[in-house]
This record gives structure tokens, sequence and C-alpha cells, in this order.
């Protein structure tokens, strides 16, 4: 430690480390956030001070010393980098431990910890590169969160559906269909066997649909499947608009026509997400968020968020259900990582595993569970896949895969639930499903022309990518 | 109509072992054999009759199998469901629910439709054709 009386005295540009965000000695506080960064520092410019920028410019510090400084207790608010590592295999890129103290964030606001943790700091000259990679979120601050409206278990009350994965499918075409003809959609894909429809993340209110004429319709067609079928049934009434005043008329209207669950995009922002989730909170809705516009930040390996800070936020901020990916369809996402999101999303206390990317333990102290949804580019024949990846408790959501069978959309539905089930009920026999997948879902296309028709269609249909983000440690099979 | 609710509705209804095999994974898991049956089986009917109460700690299906087989002989016209319920922390919900027996006969429902005063906004109610007739004269074949 240098002498900080002197620094002051002199005034003028110090490093970072100087200034008390590099302490290698420090012990974090178990009411620390701790977060993990990947820097890419300029070169000639050593990680530890990278991180000390990291530290500094994330919490109290400008570029150059100032006096006022001297008039709080400045340690306790400055962010401490403690440790610094080589990314394996990376010789550019260094892992980087930050520690924040309680007192930095608001209590139950996400604006404010991202303002902090992510506000000025990605553009900082001193990196060339800048990524959060994971958060280690206090107890003390969860607390200072409700979380999700309902959670898995109490939604599965509502709906009344258990021990399988939900299905649903999104309209398609996303754009130019008039009221009446998306509800026809809804109402197929709810009648053949579906649990949810949902809106796409891009419609909202146009020239085309408005809005109020959606939600009419598609309500419309939930009734008339719960009708024909006995079973509770849902559409994601998509409430995103321009302004907070519209949201809340569309969320109040969503609630006057019965709709059990309301949609939002992430594209909203952190502070009106909460608002709906109160709102939600409030008045016994469901609510979905779809993550549009995430991949903008969180897909390059070098430079971002990953995913699974963002579903921690979103957890904390109160959501029902979110998009977390499929490793297996047409969007990014390494399997093990895909995993790891998804542990983050449902389990109570999460342990640390490199393999899925997950370097701290994580007590959820009590904040329910979100139900992940994997959506995008997934079928019928890829059931014991999925099943096996992601258990019961998420939403598949086939979009094409539904809409686009060749004998119609019910068909469509009809064949997701087929195969959905006869997997479940040859998993819960003790059936190796990963093995006998193809033959179970053969054997159950027997009594449903429906499924014998999506596995011909789309049985060989694969999305095989390399991913762009992946974990810096690989797992050792074991056998 | 068939009424789909419950896990294994889209596929022929499930024989006896495969009934007991489900069980046996509710077992396996520790979780709470339940049996349910009703002749009301409307979505938003949450609270149908318990056949005894739920069975913690079975170490054989072959209780819950006979519980299962009393309860049809009792009840031959009326829907029966099988739960396995799990209490831990934060769950406290079923983990399981299938429908292992159904009247042969299903009338379905009625969706009853009331316009608002304003806006095109419709009220609905989903009523039973069973519930027409008291509790316990409903599905006489």
């Amino acid at each position: 430690m240098t002498d900080k009386k002197a620094i002051y005295k002199k005034g003028g540009v110090v490093e970072y480390k100087q200034m008390g965000y590099w302490q290698p000695d420090y012990e974090p506080k178990e009411t620390d956030t701790i977060a993990l960064f990947r820097i890419t520092p300029q070169p000639g410019i050593e990680p530890e001070e990278a991180a000390a920028a990291v530290a500094g410019e994330s919490s109290t510090a400008t570029w150059t010393v100032v006096w006022t400084d001297r008039l709080t207790t400045l340690e306790r608010y400055q962010a401490k980098a403690y440790r610094v590592e080589p990314v394996p295999g990376n010789p550019e890129q260094y892992f980087a431990w930050i520690a924040y103290d309680l007192a930095l964030f608001e209590e139950g606001s996400i604006a404010n910890m991202t303002s902090s943790i992510i506000g000025n700091v990605f553009g900082f000259k001193a990196l060339r590169a800048l990524r959060l990679e994971d958060l280690r979120i206090p107890v003390a601050y969860l607390k200072t969160f409700k979380g999700a409206p309902h959670g898995i278990p109490v939604e599965r009350d509502m709906l009344n559906k258990y021990g399988r994965p939900l299905l649903g499918a999104t309209v398609k075409p996303k754009l130019g269909l008039s009221g009446r003809n998306y509800g026809r959609v809804v109402y197929e894909a709810l009648a053949g066997g579906l649990d949810f429809t949902k809106d796409d993340e891009n419609i909202n209110s146009q020239p085309f649909m408005r809005w109020r004429d959606r939600f009419l319709y598609a309500q419309e067609a939930v009734m008339r499947a719960e009708e024909v079928t006995g079973e509770r049934k849902g559409h994601y009434m998509n409430v995103t608009a321009a302004t907070m005043e519209d949201v809340y008329e569309r969320l109040e209207f969503a609630k006057e026509i019965g709709s059990i669950i309301v949609m939002v995009d992430l594209t909203m922002g952190y502070t009106a997400l909460q608002s709906v989730s109160n709102w939600c909170h409030r008045n016994g809705m469901i609510l979905h968020l779809h993550r549009a516009s995430h991949a903008t930040f969180t897909r390059q390996k070098n430079h971002g968020i990953n995913f699974r800070v963002l579903a921690k936020w979103m957890r904390m901020l109160g959501v029902d259900h979110i998009h977390a990916g499929t490793a297996v369809g047409k969007l990014e996402g390494d399997p093990n990582l895909v995993r790891g999101y998804y542990d983050i999303l449902r389990e109570q206390y999460v342990k640390a595993d490199p393999v899925k990317g997950i370097y701290f333990d994580q007590d959820w102290a009590y904040l329910p569970a979100v139900m992940p949804v994997a959506s995008g580019g997934i079928h019928a024949g890829q059931m014991h896949l999925l099943l096996s990846l992601f258990g019961d408790d998420v939403v598949l959501q086939f979009g094409g895969g539904t809409i686009g069978h060749p004998m119609g959309i019910q068909a469509g539905a009809t064949a997701n639930r087929v195969a959905l089930e006869a997997m479940v009920k040859a998993r819960n026999e003790g059936r190796d499903i990963l093995a006998e997948g193809p033959e179970i879902l053969k054997k159950a296309a027997q009594h449903s022309p429906a499924l014998a028709a999506a596995l011909e269609t789309w049985g060989s249909v694969t999305f095989d990518f390399a991913s762009t983000d992946t974990p810096d440690v690989l797992s050792t099979p074991t056998s | 109509m068939r009424i789909t609710q419950g896990t294994f509705s889209y596929l022929p209804d499930l024989t006896d072992e495969e009934i007991r095999a489900q069980i046996e994974y509710i077992i396996r898991n520790g979780w709470a054999v339940s049996i349910e049956y009703t002749d009301d089986p409307s979505p938003y009917n949450v609270y149908w009759n318990m056949w005894g109460l739920p069975m913690f700690d079975l170490q054989d299906a072959a209780a819950a199998m006979y519980e299962f087989q009393k309860c049809r002989e009792a009840f031959p016209n009326h829907y029966i469901k099988i739960n396995g319920y799990d209490p831990s922390p934060m769950w406290q919900a079923q983990r399981v629910s299938f429908i292992a027996h159904r009247p042969k006969k299903e009338p379905g429902f009625r969706l009853h439709r009331q316009l608002w005063s304003d806006g095109r906004r419709l009220k609905y109610t989903l009523e039973s054709y069973a519930t027409m007739k008291p509790e316990g004269e409903r599905y006489q074949e």
C-alpha cells in the first residue's frame, strides 16, 4: 500500500493499484458481491493494474485524484480487485475477481446494480475487451428482491400440469398476420395439445394487427382450446410498448379478458421489467420474458456479459419464464454452458462448476425458481435429447416444429405432445432414453400418424455448428 | 371428446402394469403417492375427492395399486388420477400427475360466452355437460 496522504497532497493521475483498488490480501466478506471479469488489457498494461482499473471505474474512482475522496471513508466504498489469474490457453486474457461492498447497490434495484458493475467500465480505453463472466450475489442483497411472481411449482399448480416439460409454440409468421388469422394459429396449436402459444418478441402493435385485436382473438382461441381439451391453456400476450403508460394499459386489458400469462421483451430495460414484475405480483399473472437483444452483448467470449449473469439478474428482478437456450436447436449455446444457465435459474443452491461455466457457489435464499424456455429450431425427433438435457422443468417451444407440420398445426402440436409423453413415460419406467430415444419415438408413432409424419419430415434435422462461447475448462470423460 | 389433463392423456390408456411402473417411479424418488377421483373434471376444479390419505414412505407399489383398484371398483365411471407429491422446501407440490382411469363416455364441456356492454369483450364460462346433474349421478355409462 502506498502512502495515500502523499498521493492526495500531490494530486494528478496515479495508478489505480496505488489508489487501493488492488488488494491481493483482501478477504471478501459474506455480504460482498463478487464479480469475475475476463479482462484483455492493452499491450503494456499489467493485469493487476487493469483489474484495479475495472474495480475503480465500476465503483468510486475517476481518472484523476480528487480531494473530495477525503470527505468519506473511501476504503469502504472502493471495489477491490483481489485476485488475477491467466485464462488457461489464452495468453492475452486474465480472470479478475473484484469485491463490492453491500452499501454500493440500492436495495431491490437491478438498474442500480448494473449501472455500477457494467455502467461505464466496458468502454474503458486501457482494456481491449472486458467480459463479466459470473457474479456471486450475497444473501443480504438477494433478500431485498421478491423474485418471480410465482415460480415453477406455483405455476404448475395454476396450470394443473405436473411431471413433464410444458409445450409451447411461437405464432408464425412473426409479423404480418391479422388478429383473426393469428388467433386461428393459437387455437389450432393449443387444441392439438400444446400448453402455451406465444407472441414473438417483435409483435407489439403494428398497423397490420393492433394489440387489442390480437389479445381478444388470442383469448377466444385459448378458451375454445380449453373447451375441446378440458385442460388449462395460455397465450403469452406481449405487452411490450413504447411507454409505461401503454404497457400498463395492455397489462390491465390482458387481465380483464382473463389471460393467465403476459410477456415482455428484455428491450424494455431493467426498470420497466421490474415494474411489470411488481404488477404481476399484485395481479396474479404469470410473467414470461423473451431475452430479445441479449446476444448483442452475451455472445462474444472476450467482451460483454455472460448470459449466466443476466439470468441471475432476471431471477432477482422477478420473471417466471426466461429463454435460456436449447443446446440442440438453431441458436448459439454450448450444452454444458446451457445446463449451467438452467441450474442458475432453477436450483436453490448452485455449486461452482467450471465445466458449466459457473465460478461461484450461489445460495438463492428462497428466491423462487424460474422456468427456463428452450426455443428455436427444435422438433419432436429431438425429444429424448431435450428431456435428458433439461428434465421436467422447462418450456419446450416448437414454433416451426408445430406450425410447419405437413398435416396441419393441430397435428404438429399432437406430434410434439405424443413424443413428449412417450419419452417421459419411458424415462419414468427406468429406460435409457438417450440410447433408446429414436426407438421409443418410432414405437409411439405407431399409434400417432401425426408423430410419424413429424419424424418423417424433421427426423434428421440437426444444427451442428461450433459454439462461439465455450467453457474454459474441458470436462474429462469418466467412463 | 377425451379430456387431456394429466401427463399421459395423449398415449393409449395405460395398462395396470404401466400404471404400476409409474407408481414405482414415484416411490423411487421418495415422493408420496396419492389417489384422487371426481365426476367434475373441469380444468378449474382443483380439489378432486381424496381416496384416503396420501401414502407417505411407501416401499412397494403393491399397496398403492391395491388402493387404486379399490377406488376403480367403487367409482368405475369417474376420473381417477394418481399423483406423486414432493414436500421439499420451495417445491411443496406434485411432481407427477396422470389420469389412470376415465369414464367410457366423456361428454366434454360447453363454453358459454357473454358479451360485455363495451369493447367487444367476452366473459367466458366453461361448463362440463356432466355437471348438469348432481354429483354422484354423472357419467352413468
